[in-house]
């Protein structure tokens, strides 16, 4: 379920927000696109009882997510491209990728 | 069982360098070993205290609790990196020379020693109370074996002190009268690393802009998760696609920190 709202105020534009969900260690979507040049709020949902850390090289960010809340990252602008994304404590299962375009 | 191993192994490869690093750059002081497993003990402590309170902190300042605790930490412990190095810039040699004269050396050495220690301090809690959350998490998790977890974990524990432990017999083959040098540029890129962090989760909590994002890719010659990428970035910080702004604070903090440590040895009293 990819929701991608862009909210215009009076002043300032603020940032897209897209959703994504941490499911039995699973992130779900495990793709998400971006448009390129953007920042974009990235909101985890972690619905496990464990927590977890969204953890990406590729695009330069680490957070902790705790069980049953979320967290808030930001991300971009980027160049577009690949950017790989774990959950660094199930990298087994936990992986996705955001695409810029 | 493995992936406890390397979660923790990255997490103390960090701390134990600094660890490395520093008991090699105080060697002349005397009874620094206590002081520094004393600085290590807070931060394990402290790590423990963080983590029982993290999920509170994350929820601070609108969502970006933990970037703000953790550039406070960064900014502390990039502090105290830079006092040591300026501090030794204008005493080192006057330590190394007076050794024998415990009684000044002693005192000398502990304002010296405070800094580092807390620096020590700052950089276990802030690695260590990560691995504790997922430690945490594990144990709760249905799906491990919590003897493997803990086998696991204490491997990865003992290959990060093998790694420290390394860096300090390998710098006490360093000539003595080179060892402050190479030390006090070791612990200037420690600090400097430390200021490109402090960037990257600011950038995170979009605080600052992240500007050219990524300023290079070396992801295919060196890439992060390499061993050699995992050492580099620990020593200096290194990272194959780091944001400009990461890259300017990391400059900035070399540039500045070392301009003072050259003052800092000019002003100094002839010997």
């Amino acid at each position: 379920m990819l929701a991608l709202l862009s909210l215009s105020g009076p002043v300032l534009a603020a940032d897209p927000e897209v959703a994504i969900q941490l499911h039995e260690h699973h992130f779900a979507p495990s793709e998400i696109k971006i448009p390129a040049g953007t920042k974009v709020k990235l909101i985890i949902d972690n619905q496990d009882a464990t927590p977890e850390e969204f953890d990406s090289f590729a695009l330069n960010r680490e957070k902790i997510v705790f069980p049953k809340s979320k967290a808030i990252v930001f991300i971009g602008p980027l160049k577009p491209g690949r950017y790989e994304f774990i959950g660094e404590f199930n990298q087994q299962t936990a992986k996705g990728v955001v695409i810029a375009e | 069982m493995f992936a406890a191993t390397l979660i923790v192994f990255r997490e103390s490869l960090e701390a134990a360098l600094v660890i490395g690093i520093v008991a090699a750059a105080t060697r002349p002081i005397a009874g620094r070993g206590w002081w520094i497993a004393l600085g290590a003990a807070a931060g394990v402590a402290g790590a423990v205290g963080v983590a029982a309170v993290a999920r509170s902190i994350s929820q601070w300042a609108g969502g970006s609790g933990q970037e703000l605790f953790t550039a406070v930490v960064l900014a502390l412990a990039v502090a105290m990196l830079a006092w040591h190095n300026v501090w030794m810039a204008s005493h080192g040699r006057q330590i190394a020379a007076q050794a024998r004269d415990l009684g000044k050396s002693v005192a000398r050495g502990e304002v010296a020693l405070t800094a580092i220690v807390t620096a020590i301090a700052l950089t276990v809690l802030r690695e260590g109370s990560e691995t504790v959350l997922f430690l945490v998490g594990i144990a709760s998790s249905a799906n491990s074996s919590r003897a493997a977890l803990a086998i696991g974990s204490v491997l990865g524990l003992v290959a990060g002190g093998a790694a420290g432990t390394l860096m300090y017999v390998g710098l006490l083959r360093v000539p003595v009268n080179r060892l402050f040098v190479v030390t006090g540029w070791l612990i200037l890129l420690l600090a400097a690393g430390m200021a490109g962090q402090f960037a990257r989760v600011l950038i995170q909590a979009d605080v600052l802009p992240a500007l050219a994002s990524p300023l290079w890719d070396t992801s295919s010659w060196m890439p992060d998760d390499s061993v050699l990428g995992t050492l580099l970035r620990a020593l200096l910080g290194y990272q194959a696609q780091p944001s400009a702004t990461q890259v300017l604070f990391y400059v900035a903090a070399l540039v500045l920190i070392f301009a003072a440590m050259r003052r800092a040895q000019s002003r100094r009293p002839a010997a």
